[in-house]
């Protein structure tokens, strides 16, 4: 069995530089003897997708940035120039374009992932929250990435975003202000993004250490839910789950490069290769689709303050989520009433990000306020009366249990696999 | 974690608060202030600075403007409807119950003279410019102003009638230089 084992190595450099920076014992820790437990499924991959992702942004993001000049006066230029003119500039902003939507596409799958299998759940809510913490700074820095091509959509996004902040009583005002560092949304506004907009994702660095680092206190979560009892329940790290991650890393990529190579411009709107213009907006601003949802909520209330409460609530609420389920039991396979609410709540979004694009009439706003007050009813009604109310499915003794059949044969036979080749 | 080691040790033997707990309550308490102090001057850099404050202002020919027509003018880089308004919008403008509007305020008390309505253009609810101001555009079910944003009416005074923006378009302070120029700001 690799875990408690400490790092052996025979090269005595290492071991020199080891005793005095243990950074070898980490990542052997970390990412080679760590043990996993045996049943992980693919949905487990978007955990590392993500970290990719934040890695091919900030390397794509600096280089960006050699070219890019933050003046409203030059930069939706500039970002013309390194499409036309600077050698791949164009193959190097697709790429920060897409893999920032695809950063949402892998961890929105993360989060709905965590929800599903009660990954939350105790001993491992901080481990949530700091999840939560990252998807917001994920927000932040995509939505002020996405002003910096001054285009309309820029503009119109930037100046529609940081007048919600008007809607808080009293301040609201001159928190706007602030934020502007003027009286509309201008080249200080666009200099303290830029500035912004090259940090945060670096703070995203820092909180997803900290997410590792809590999430290594008690090891992943499992589609079963259970803890793992003992050593017949968990594999190294290494090679099974780097050769599995390494596979979903290939079908990752395939996938992107679908869209970076083919419809590179599919998933944002063509308004913002129109200069930005202070004195019209575009008949049909939307803001980048994994805002959509949000959007939908803020625009389901007929008033200013309230749509704003409810949409920052939407996200507020998954803070807290860890003591609104109340229920013992983790995974949804053995939460018979839950696992078809888990469903509900996902076409709940879905229909939340398609109201989002439609003008907020008719159907697609009756639509969005349905889909908002479940969205809500889901969290602070449904979840803690689940788990009173629900009679959850027995559980399995143990992970290895299911796979290897009765209860003696896996404790000889499983130990087996477990000795690392 | 100092606090605690020196609380098992400093108390005094009937459990009274000590000097030494005093002076750790004065030495973070100064230490809050002095971060807090430091902390001020960045932040307070990103409020407007001074040549953004340099109040500008625009001044308006009326002249070419014909009842009935609107213009868009730049102030402070943002937009300012005028509109010259006809008989029918004044009259629309003043026949209404004052205390139904969500932001009640008379026309008069927004205008300086009738037949010119002059406003700042950005709606209020989250900023985008509203229709009404190019013949054709949708005026909304008050027949002033329309955002397709989210969907604001603002009637011929340019006051909130329906929608999710709680307050009539802003007036800025507007004064007739003469019959047919006006200075904004
Ligand atoms: C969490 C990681 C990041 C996300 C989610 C993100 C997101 C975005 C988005 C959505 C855009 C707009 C793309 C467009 O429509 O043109 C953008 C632009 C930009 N980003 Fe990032 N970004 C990240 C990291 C970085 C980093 C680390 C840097 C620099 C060190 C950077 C530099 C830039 C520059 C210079 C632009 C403007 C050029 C352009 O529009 O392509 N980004 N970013
Ligand atoms: S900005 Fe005008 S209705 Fe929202």
């Amino acid at each position: 069995m690799s875990s408690g084992q400490p790092f052996q190595t025979n090269n005595a450099i290492i071991k020199w530089i080891d005793h005095r920076l243990p950074i070898f014992s980490l990542t052997n820790d970390t990412l080679v003897d760590y043990p996993a437990p045996r049943n992980l499924n693919y949905w487990w991959n978007f955990g590392s997708l993500a970290g990719l992702a934040l890695v091919v942004m900030i390397v794509t993001g600096i280089v960006l940035a050699m070219q890019y000049t933050p003046h409203v006066d030059y930069a939706f230029d500039s970002v013309e120039r390194i499409m036309r003119d600077v050698n791949g500039g164009w193959l190097i902003r697709y790429i920060h374009m897409n893999m920032a939507s695809f950063f949402f596409i892998a961890v929105i799958i993360h989060i709905f992932r965590g929800l599903y299998y009660g990954s939350y759940k105790a001993p491992r809510e901080i481990l949530w929250i700091l999840g939560v913490v990252i998807f917001l700074l994920m927000m932040a820095t995509a939505f002020m990435g996405y002003v910096l091509p001054w285009g309309q959509m820029s503009f119109w996004g930037a100046t529609v975003i940081t007048n919600l902040f008007s809607a808080i009583p009293l301040v609201g005002e001159s928190i706007v202000t602030w934020l502007w560092g003027g009286f509309s949304v201008n080249n200080p506004t666009l200099n303290r993004f830029f500035a912004l907009h090259y940090l945060l994702p670096f703070v995203i660095v820092g909180v997803v250490i900290l997410h590792i680092w809590a999430l290594h206190r008690f090891g992943s979560n499992n589609p079963l839910g259970i803890d793992a009892k003992g050593p017949q329940d968990k594999i190294p790290f290494h090679p099974y789950y780097t050769v599995k991650d390494a596979f979903g890393v290939g079908v990752f990529l395939l996938i992107f490069s679908v869209f970076l190579f083919f419809a590179p411009n599919f998933l944002g709107h063509p308004d913002n290769y129109i200069p930005a213009n202070p004195l019209s907006t575009p008949a049909h601003i939307v803001p980048e689709w994994y805002f959509l949802p949000f959007y939908a909520i803020l625009r389901s209330v007929p008033d200013k303050l309230l749509g704003v409460v409810l949409m920052f609530a939407s996200i507020g609420i998954l803070f807290i989520l860890p003591w609104l389920d109340r229920s013992p039991v983790r995974s949804c396979k053995f939460r018979p009433v839950y696992k078809w609410f888990f469903w509900v709540l996902l076409i709940a979004c879905v229909a939340l990000g398609w109201a989002g694009q439609e003008a907020p009439e008719g159907a697609p706003l009756y639509i969005s306020r349905v889909a908002t007050a479940y969205y809500f009813f889901h969290f602070l009604v449904l979840l803690p009366l689940l788990g009173v109310i629900e009679r959850p499915k027995p559980l399995p003794a143990s992970i290895a249990e299911p796979v290897l059949g009765g209860g003696e044969v896996w404790s000889n036979a499983a130990a087996k696999p477990m000795e690392k080749a | 974690m100092a606090a605690d080691s020196a609380h098992a040790s400093q108390h005094s033997p009937d459990g009274e608060e000590t000097r030494r707990d005093f002076l750790y309550l004065v030495a973070g308490a100064m230490g809050a202030v002095g971060t807090g102090a430091f902390a001020w001057p960045l932040i307070n850099s990103m409020n407007p600075s001074a040549d953004v404050l340099a109040l500008s202002s625009t001044e308006v020919d009326l002249t070419p403007i014909e009842v009935g027509q609107s213009v868009t003018v730049v102030w402070r880089d943002k937009p300012v409807f005028i509109r010259h308004r006809t008989e029918d919008e004044i009259a629309a403008a003043n026949d209404v119950a004052i205390n139904e509007l969500p932001d009640p305020q008379t026309d008069a008390d927004r205008v300086v003279k009738p037949e010119w309505l002059i406003v700042g253009g950005n709606c209020t609810h989250l900023g985008c410019v509203p229709l009404g101001q190019k013949t054709g555009d949708e005026k909304g079910e008050y027949d002033g102003w329309f955002c397709p944003c989210h969907g604001s009416h603002y009637d011929t005074s340019g006051r909130i009638r329906k929608g999710p923006a709680p307050l009539n378009l802003p007036v800025p302070p507007v004064e007739f230089l003469d019959d047919t120029t006006i200075k904004i700001g």
